[in-house]
């Protein structure tokens, strides 16, 4: 029992990082219907951006990250400006290309200028920790599981409760409609990849922290990793994707706590095929019927 | 499809190549020197690409012991180091070394650094009649064609499966411990160091009590630490690279497992101790080639040389490739030809050096015997001198 608690919390953490992730995709998904393939790498340039910060410049936690979330943020922005935008209207596939070349431009620029090796961070937060009964929980885990409640309860308001949310919906239902009810498109969904982007680069920053090893290809595999989990919790939907990141996670740990530890990435590639299989919406996910 | 059909057409090229190579190699074979001849050395190291690293280092050990032999008065002739990149590819590796026997016609090649890179070049090499010395080939049977080596392939660091055999006997005569817990990498490097060390530890009379496996690149380890933290091992095998080794001993000592951490040479980087943290990086032992503890008067006098020319301090593999150049270099003026005189004067050497002295057995490794390092505060303070086979 104690392993089994102990073990929830390793997941718990390390789902809180994928939930972070799969937000972004789900909010760029829901509002212009494109799996943002480049998003895994915002989460890389959002830890860089914060190691250059804390190595070079020596600033703390609150403002590496608060800087990352602006830097990441506006790369967000950037990149559907210069590679999204002039296909928005092309078919679907052409943008999902894009996506994935706006990805490897990322993670091979980063790795032209940073070098391939992996880079460390300097101590940030206290890796303290301390036991509830017989479980052992650090400041850390603590620090990202609190950050990403924070983060979604905060998305969450924004999304439901302002003008601005209230555009997003609107975009994300119907473009034209929305546009014709005097909504700046535009400006609503760079919006929408600001906010995503930003999340992501909270993501990168607190794996850089927890973990102290980044890599430039650091998000390919959590990038993955958090689509499923955003597929999972119903692509558009943001605590489905909270929930499919909290699912993804524990799934990984309990299969390496009771199975092996080999499985642990095949078993969140066979939760994407049966969910694919069984619910395509997603567990939270509506079922929208597509007009002819 | 461009690029397929130009790839099909390198190969092509690199396959005529090579049986060009067959017929034109025999013409090469032991050429008589005289004193002050110019003397051609191949390089042939991973100068780019995803383990740079390695034959970066490597190809400045070999430059350094080139530039003192041709400094050194009593030397008897001229080198002329010929470098070539293989990317880290093996079939790159093949053609580089190719065309450093056929067309330069160097005496003897030294590297690549990484094991696959090197076996590709060890036919080239028999076919030529050029011997290659290998500094870190570490793959279990890298020299191996089959039951007999390959006569012109040489390597002068001890294989794999030799260092697990090593840590081992240290975790369980030296350190007194009795069971133990294995974390490996998918790899052969992992799951070759796992299999012997189970099965020398068992042997001595220890038990291993979990074996847990992890993929490279992984970096979240908390599962596995929580489900081996409570088997009552008194010691933890790392089987893998200190990019992921760096992190599992972080995470084990944060998780409250303050057991014996044994490793490999995996371990050796100074990104270990920024990777796990210095406080975490005590009672930690690896097993390497290579030391600045307790070092020897050449051993310093290479450590300043090196770091006057370089700006930065050697490593494992820069000391490697500088005693395997030199080793080729001995066996040269003691031949006084090329071909198979020389392949002669290296499989008979009795070679001092700064990692070691050795000759080689039949399988042309070297017998010597793996150091053992500890770590307090993530700096190496002692060095045991442990012989598996004893």
């Amino acid at each position: 029992m104690t392993a089994f608690l102990q073990q929830l919390v390793n997941g718990l953490s390390l789902g809180s990082i994928y939930a972070l992730i799969a937000l972004g995709y789900t909010m760029v998904y829901g509002i212009i219907k494109l799996i943002n393939f480049a998003h895994g790498d915002i989460y890389m340039l959002g830890a860089y951006c914060a190691f250059l910060i804390t190595t070079y410049c020596g600033l703390g936690f609150i403002p590496a990250l608060l800087i990352s979330m602006v830097f990441c943020g506006v790369v967000g922005v950037l990149i559907e400006r210069i590679a999204y935008k002039p296909l928005r209207h092309a078919t679907r596939i052409t943008a999902l290309i894009t996506a994935i070349g706006v990805s490897y431009v990322l993670e091979y620029a980063t790795q032209y200028i940073m070098g391939s090796e992996v880079r460390t961070y300097p101590k940030l937060l206290t890796s303290a920790s301390f036991h509830l009964g017989p479980v052992t929980i650090t400041m850390q885990q603590v620090y990202i599981f609190v950050i990403t409640v924070i983060l979604m309860i905060v998305l969450q308001f924004i999304v439901q409760k302002t003008k601005m949310g209230r555009a997003m919906r609107a975009v994300s239902v119907d473009e034209d409609a929305a546009r014709l009810m005097g909504i700046d498109v535009d400006k609503t969904i760079s919006f929408t990849f600001l906010l995503g982007s930003a999340l992501a680069g909270v993501a990168g920053v607190l794996v850089g922290i927890y973990y102290n090893s980044i890599n430039p290809l650091m998000g390919m595999t959590p990038g993955l990793k958090a689509f499923i989990a955003a597929v999972f919790g119903g692509i558009g939907s943001i605590p489905g994707a909270m929930i499919g990141g909290l699912f993804i996670g524990i799934a990984e740990t309990m299969v390496t706590a009771y199975g092996s530890s080999l499985y642990k990435d095949a078993i969140v590639y066979i939760i994407l095929i049966l969910i694919l299989i069984l619910k395509p919406a997603g567990l939270l996910g509506k079922n929208v019927r597509e007009k002819v | 499809m461009k690029g397929k059909l130009l790839k099909t057409f390198a190969s092509s090229v690199v396959a005529l190549s090579m049986l060009v190579g067959c017929s034109s190699g025999s013409g090469t074979a032991s050429t008589e020197l005289k004193e002050g001849d110019t003397v051609k050395i191949g390089l042939n190291y991973e100068l780019s690409g995803a383990v740079a690293s390695y034959g970066q280092a490597e190809y400045k050990g070999a430059s350094l012991a080139i530039k003192q032999y041709n400094a050194n008065k009593d030397s008897k002739y001229k080198i002329k180091a010929v470098k070539m990149d293989n990317k880290g590819d093996a079939s790159e590796s093949t053609s580089a070394a190719t065309k450093l026997m056929t067309e330069d016609g160097v005496a003897f090649v030294v590297g690549p650094a990484t094991s696959g890179a090197s076996i590709a070049t060890y036919p080239v090499a028999d076919q030529n009649q050029v011997p290659v010395i290998s500094p870190s080939a570490t793959q279990v049977d890298a020299t191996m064609n089959g039951d007999s080596p390959y006569e012109y392939a040489f390597r002068i660091c001890f294989e794999d499966s030799y260092q697990g055999k090593a840590m081992a006997k240290f975790g369980y005569e030296n350190l007194g411990k009795k069971k133990a817990v294995i974390i490996n990498e998918v790899s052969d490097y992992g799951k070759g160091l796992t299999k012997v060390f189970t099965q020398k530890f068992e042997d001595l009379g220890g038990e291993v009590v979990a074996t847990e496996s992890y993929n490279a690149k992984d970096t979240d380890f908390a599962g596995i630490i929580t489900k081996v933290k409570d088997k009552g091992a008194d010691v933890l095998f790392i089987a893998g690279y200190y990019s992921e080794a760096g992190l599992i001993i972080k995470q084990a000592r944060e998780a409250g497992m303050d057991c014996t951490i044994l490793g490999a040479d995996g371990f050796e980087s100074e990104k270990l101790a920024e990777l796990a943290g210095k406080e975490n990086l005590n009672n930690c032992y690896y097993s390497t080639a290579y030391t600045t503890v307790n070092a020897s008067d050449d051993l310093t006098a290479f450590v300043d040389a090196y770091t006057k020319e370089y700006g930065e301090a050697p490593n494992m593999f820069s000391a490697l490739t500088y005693d395997a150049t030199n080793l080729g270099l001995q066996a040269l003026e003691k031949a006084g030809k090329t071909g198979a005189d020389l392949q002669k004067a290296i499989a008979d050497a009795k070679f001092e050096g700064l990692t070691g002295s050795f000759t080689f057995d039949k399988t042309h490794s070297p017998k010597k015997s793996v150091l053992v390092v500890n770590l307090v505060d993530g700096v190496q303070t002692e060095a045991v001198s442990v012989d598996p086979n004893k």
